[in-house]
């Protein structure tokens, strides 16, 4: 299924899109995600083939197109490349750039940008720390003003391609307490000071490298702030609402992915002497997981189409997420039951995906945490 | 040089579970349409030889697109255009009101229109396989033709140096312009076509050019023209006829042989391969 915005420009994006993940991704998708990351030539091939710079405007180099297209586009990478680690960690820079094209300075977008969506350089965005993630305004990574520099202290974790980020959109704190303190500062690999500690394993999204980053005393150019100082918060919060569609977005693609590898095996599969699928039980678990897949992309489909046409809506962003992550775990579990033991076994794509699932509630925001933002906006 | 490629849509042959026969006719309703991947080879080729490789964007010629068929055909013309393609003619028709040779002929009179250096398209489609529609232009056009290309050299407008595929290698030909050449599967390696405008240390991606969004909506604005069938051929009647499909049998379980000595024997008197 497709989203309704869609149009022919999309049924096209998706076929160069889905061209490019057959090609360049399928066919390594499950030794990447043993091996637990991809060779970084796939990000000048993603360049080359329009895939990288979608959803940028053209004068930073980018390939032009709204969010509309970067969830057409990340749907096909789902389910022709069928490695989520990979897809994620390609698009790490989804969520580190857009603060830059939305405040950076026009040298800034040259620096920062322009080499990131020509799949020269890799971008992640750090803001959760040891100490906490969902509390952004407590963050404890300061940054305090010495001339020219901020010199930065501090740590962040989990960090999506930190380990080999050349350029980490960083939220500090320069200013007192409370969200009215926290910038946004861009930390290059090599400046002093900064490093990976650690590379963390985890429970799915293997492909991507998921990192523990520490600075010490690491001297930045104040050029590097993104916007004016102590306004990151909002920067943030923006950022957030878009990183949930495209989170929304993946969950659609993946429990897709789940339901049609299920679909399959349904079919191939013989149990009491007929298919699984001459099973009305079968039938029944798979209707239900197309309908909640249908639900969760209608959702979706709504809020980013909304978002595409400028409205501001981060609590139907919130909803979206909740409603198709916990669809997705659901499909999800249901495509490991359809594929019985084999849905237990590390060489069976919907056990894999059955992992990868897990992330969406926590990751970009806590289930818990978009309902805070739903019955704020609700206002109760 | 300027190069007319003629492309045809195929049913997606990565589905051709999908194809279903219907009282001894094909049903075409519900297939996903692709570009016949020779097609799309032939579209690369001609975009190399109008450009230079380093620069693929100031072209360097003109490569028109044309296609035989219905309305929804210009899909496959517009994804053309994206990849590069500098203009794009449907003739309009019936899919089922054509064959090889009709579409040779009409597009004998939309070359002596044209006025192409250089018709390329693939050596076959990969849905009928008949292999005709090269070899029939150039005999109706009385043009030298190179088939099975799966290397193109180019060092002037008057010729072409063409390494064509055959049994046991390649045979190394020099055509003169203009002419008809059909491409194979190598055409698309990195360093099979060497067009005049690349420097030689260039190399190409292996495969077939990908379409950027941007290429994607800047195709919505290149000419595509609409020509009647019948303006290009006064006899429509087709040469060849259908009397009948056959889905092929389904394929019969296989077997465990536990020595080589069975194999043998098997191969020799059951199969008789050996
Ligand atoms: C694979 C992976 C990749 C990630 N990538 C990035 C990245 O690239 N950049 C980045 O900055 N971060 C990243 N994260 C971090 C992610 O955004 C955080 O894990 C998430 O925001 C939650 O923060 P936390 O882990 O500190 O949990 P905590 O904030 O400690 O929360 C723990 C639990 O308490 C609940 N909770 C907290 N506050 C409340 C409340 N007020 N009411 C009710 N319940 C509450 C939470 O919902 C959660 O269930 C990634 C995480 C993972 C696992």
């Amino acid at each position: 299924m497709t989203y309704f915005f869609e149009t022919e420009e999309h049924a096209a994006l998706r076929k160069n899109v889905r061209r490019f993940a057959e090609k360049h991704i399928r066919p390594h998708a499950h030794a990447w995600e043993e091996a637990g990351e991809f060779p970084r030539a796939l990000y000048e091939e993603a360049a080359a083939a329009g895939v990288l710079g979608l959803g940028y405007p053209e004068e930073v180099g980018g390939g032009g197109g709204d969010i509309t297209h970067v969830l057409a586009a990340s749907e096909e990478l789902v389910m022709a490349g069928q490695s989520v680690g990979t897809t994620v960690g390609l698009g790490s820079h989804g969520i580190a750039l857009p603060p830059i094209v939305r405040l950076g300075t026009p040298e800034q977008k040259v620096r920062f940008v322009a080499p990131v969506v020509a799949g020269k350089k890799v971008a992640a965005l750090a803001i959760t720390e040891p100490s906490g993630g969902s509390d952004v305004a407590r963050l404890r990574t300061t940054a305090r003003r010495d001339g020219d520099h901020y010199v930065v202290d501090g740590a962040k974790t989990f960090i999506t391609s930190g380990c080999r980020a050349d350029l980490v959109t960083v939220a500090v704190r320069t200013g007192g307490e409370g969200h009215g303190g926290v910038s946004l500062l861009v930390v290059e690999r090599g400046t002093p000071g900064f490093s990976v500690s650690k590379k963390l394993a985890k429970m799915g999204w293997w492909a991507s490298d998921t990192a523990e980053l520490v600075f010490e005393g690491c001297r930045v150019p104040a050029a590097n702030l993104i916007g004016e100082e102590n306004q990151g918060f909002y920067a943030i919060m923006v950022n957030f609402a878009t990183e949930r569609l495209y989170l929304a977005g993946q969950c659609v693609a993946i429990a897709e992915l789940a339901y049609a590898e299920s679909l399959r095996y349904a079919r191939e599969r013989s149990a009491f002497g007929k298919t699984l699928m001459g099973h009305q039980v079968t039938r029944h678990k798979l209707a239900d997981m197309a309908s909640r897949i249908a639900a969760a992309r209608a959702l979706t489909g709504e809020v980013t189409a909304r978002v595409a046409r400028g409205e501001q809506v981060p609590h139907l962003a919130a909803m979206a997420k909740n409603v198709a992550t916990d669809m997705c775990s659901a499909v999800c579990d249901e495509a490991v039951q359809i594929h019985g033991g084999m849905g237990y076994m590390r060489e069976v794509l919907v056990e894999r995906l059955y992992r990868d699932a897990r992330l969406y509630p926590i990751g970009g925001g806590t289930r818990e945490i978009m309902n805070e933002i739903i019955s704020k906006a609700l206002g109760y | 040089m300027k190069i007319l490629v003629p492309l045809k849509r195929v049913a997606d042959p990565d589905n051709a579970n999908k194809v279903k026969v219907n009282g001894g006719k094909l049903e075409t309703t519900g297939l996903e349409w692709k570009p016949n991947p020779f097609d799309e080879y032939a579209v690369e080729t001609a975009l190399r030889l109008t450009e230079n490789g380093t620069n693929p964007k100031a072209r360097q010629g003109e490569v028109v697109v044309v296609t035989f068929g219905p309305k929804d055909t210009e899909t496959t013309l517009r994804a053309a255009l994206a990849t590069g393609a500098d203009r794009a003619i449907r003739v309009d028709a019936a899919d089922d009101a054509l064959d090889g040779d009709l579409v040779a002929r009409a597009l004998k009179a939309l070359v002596e229109k044209e006025k192409p250096d250089l018709v390329l398209l693939g050596k076959q489609a990969v849905d009928g396989d008949s292999n005709q529609v090269g070899q029939l232009l150039a005999e109706y056009l009385g043009w030298p033709q190179a088939t099975f290309a799966g290397s193109i050299q180019s060092e002037d407008d008057k010729s072409l140096v063409v390494g064509r595929e055959v049994d046991g290698g390649t045979l190394k030909v020099r055509v003169t312009l203009p002419a008809v050449v059909s491409v194979d599967l190598r055409i698309v390696a990195p360093n099979s076509v060497r067009g005049k405008h690349t420097p030689p240390t260039h190399a190409y991606a292996d495969g077939v050019r990908f379409a950027a969004l941007m290429a994607i909506m800047a195709a919505k604005k290149k000419p595509l023209a609409e020509v009647k069938l019948a303006d290009l051929a006064s006899d429509t009647a087709l040469k060849i006829k259908y009397t009948g499909f056959e889905l092929p049998p389904a394929r019969k379980a296989g077997i465990k042989v536990k020595a080589v000595s069975e194999l043998v024997d098997k191969l020799k008197n059951e199969a008789k391969v050996v």
